[in-house]
């Protein structure tokens, strides 16, 4: 038994979620998915550590969340999306989660996405045809 | 008959859903995006389309990892918006259109699109943030719509291939219904982000604008695209951009350029809108 190889596996810092990452997170993410609902999120909140065990999540998964290890959880095979429902309960969103998983501020996760997008405008100029106010 | 009158794209950002419902628009951040939406609001208050077919993906509100379609057709007179467990306020229940989509199911199927029917669908901020970026200004909604959510979450993933055929196979089931109806076709989501790993935080400029000019003048390119290859330039999130090509496919092979917008950073990502009709020459 094997999980086949991916061309994608190369992606560095990338965790594709496929079969693999599903099947190891699914509890993980099931758990996730339960906080849609804010009775849910309420008895979570009372007593994280019982609901990780109620819904049957590894050791290891477990410790995680109730971390809020953000990288260690992408590991296990949280998805990203499912993710973003855990780490609202550390009060952090998506953006927090990205710039936990680089090791660096959110301030300067921000900054990284300014300095990338910095000259857009010249260059759509350059484009043409596009809208400027 | 009905008819396809435009191809509109946007993205599907929770944060400008958030940003709309704290009415955060003229704030500098948010400034330029925003207004880079006001001429396709004019448009299509001109053209007032009666259906817009909304592509989009669902990010665990509607769908588990339990049960995964790849192409899902909502199917019911009424979708509802509800809660994802962190934050933007429910928008009204948008109306469907439920003759319109059996139809569609029927015409798709027979055409080999294999589609999961949904007569109950939950639709998150995918299908909100789209509706709320093109008519919130209505007291209520003024078109009927029609979830139409793609696997772009747990893979394996559809192509942009397969995404142009589809286009076109909802091209040849709108051109094939009795009433005359107005239809756009939005495609959803992208373009450039990356959200998870030590890689989060991708935003391509170059990556994105040709994929705007390619999906525009020459969606072959797109279509020979490997999923592998846009993650590797896109990131894994900006793999939505597939979901464009539904839109490109349902217009004719040459298409008019009614507005092209484009800003960078929002949140984490590329923002890009386009309004097309097919060519009139």
């Amino acid at each position: 038994m094997v999980w086949k190889r991916h061309e994608y596996d190369d992606i560095p810092g990338t965790y594709v979620f496929d079969g693999k990452r599903a099947n190891a997170g699914y509890a993980l993410n099931r758990m996730a998915f339960s906080f849609n609902s804010e009775e849910n999120r309420k008895e979570f909140a009372a007593d994280m550590d019982a609901y990780c065990r109620k819904y049957g999540l590894t050791d290891e998964q477990r410790e995680a969340v109730l971390n809020g290890d953000f990288l260690t959880l992408l590991h296990l095979g949280c998805n990203v999306y499912y993710l973003a429902k855990i780490a609202v309960f550390h009060g952090l969103n998506v953006q927090d989660a990205g710039a936990a998983f680089r090791g660096i501020t959110a301030d300067q996760f921000r900054q990284r996405l300014l300095d990338q997008s910095a000259g857009f405008e010249a260059r759509l100029q350059q484009e043409g045809g596009y809208w400027h106010g | 008959m009905a008819k396809i009158i435009g191809g509109l794209t946007t993205s599907h950002i929770p944060a400008v859903g958030n940003a709309m419902a704290n009415r955060l628009e003229q704030e500098p951040y948010w400034k330029r995006f925003f207004d880079g939406y006001e001429p396709v609001k004019q448009w299509l208050d001109e053209v007032k389309p009666d259906l817009a077919i909304i592509v989009y993906n669902d990010h665990g509100l509607n769908f588990f990892l339990d049960k995964v379609s790849t192409f899902a057709l909502g199917c019911a007179d009424r979708y509802q918006n509800a809660d994802e467990g962190w934050g933007i306020p429910a928008s009204a229940d948008v109306p469907g259109d439920a003759q319109f989509s059996w139809h569609l199911a029927e015409s798709l199927i027979r055409q080999e699109f294999d589609i999961t029917t949904c007569q109950e669908m939950l639709v998150d901020h995918g299908f909100m943030v789209p509706m709320n970026l093109f008519w919130r200004q209505y007291e209520q909604w003024p078109v009927k719509a029609i979830p139409l959510a793609v696997n772009t979450v747990q893979h394996p993933l559809t192509s942009a291939a397969r995404c142009y055929k589809l286009g076109k196979a909802i091209r040849n089931a709108v051109d094939s219904y009795p009433e005359d109806m107005k239809v756009v076709v939005i495609g959803t989501g992208g373009l450039s982000h990356q959200l998870q790993g030590e890689r989060a935080g991708i935003i391509d400029v170059d990556f994105d604008l040709r994929c705007i000019d390619k999906i525009i003048n020459e969606p072959q390119w797109m279509v020979e695209l490997s999923n592998d290859y846009i993650m590797e330039k896109a990131g894994t999130e900006g793999i939505e951009v597939i979901m464009w090509m539904v839109m490109r496919g349902a217009l004719a092979d040459r298409v008019d350029v009614l507005h092209k917008h484009y800003h960078a950073p929002i949140s984490n990502t590329g923002a890009g809108v386009l309004l097309l009709t097919d060519a009139r020459s």
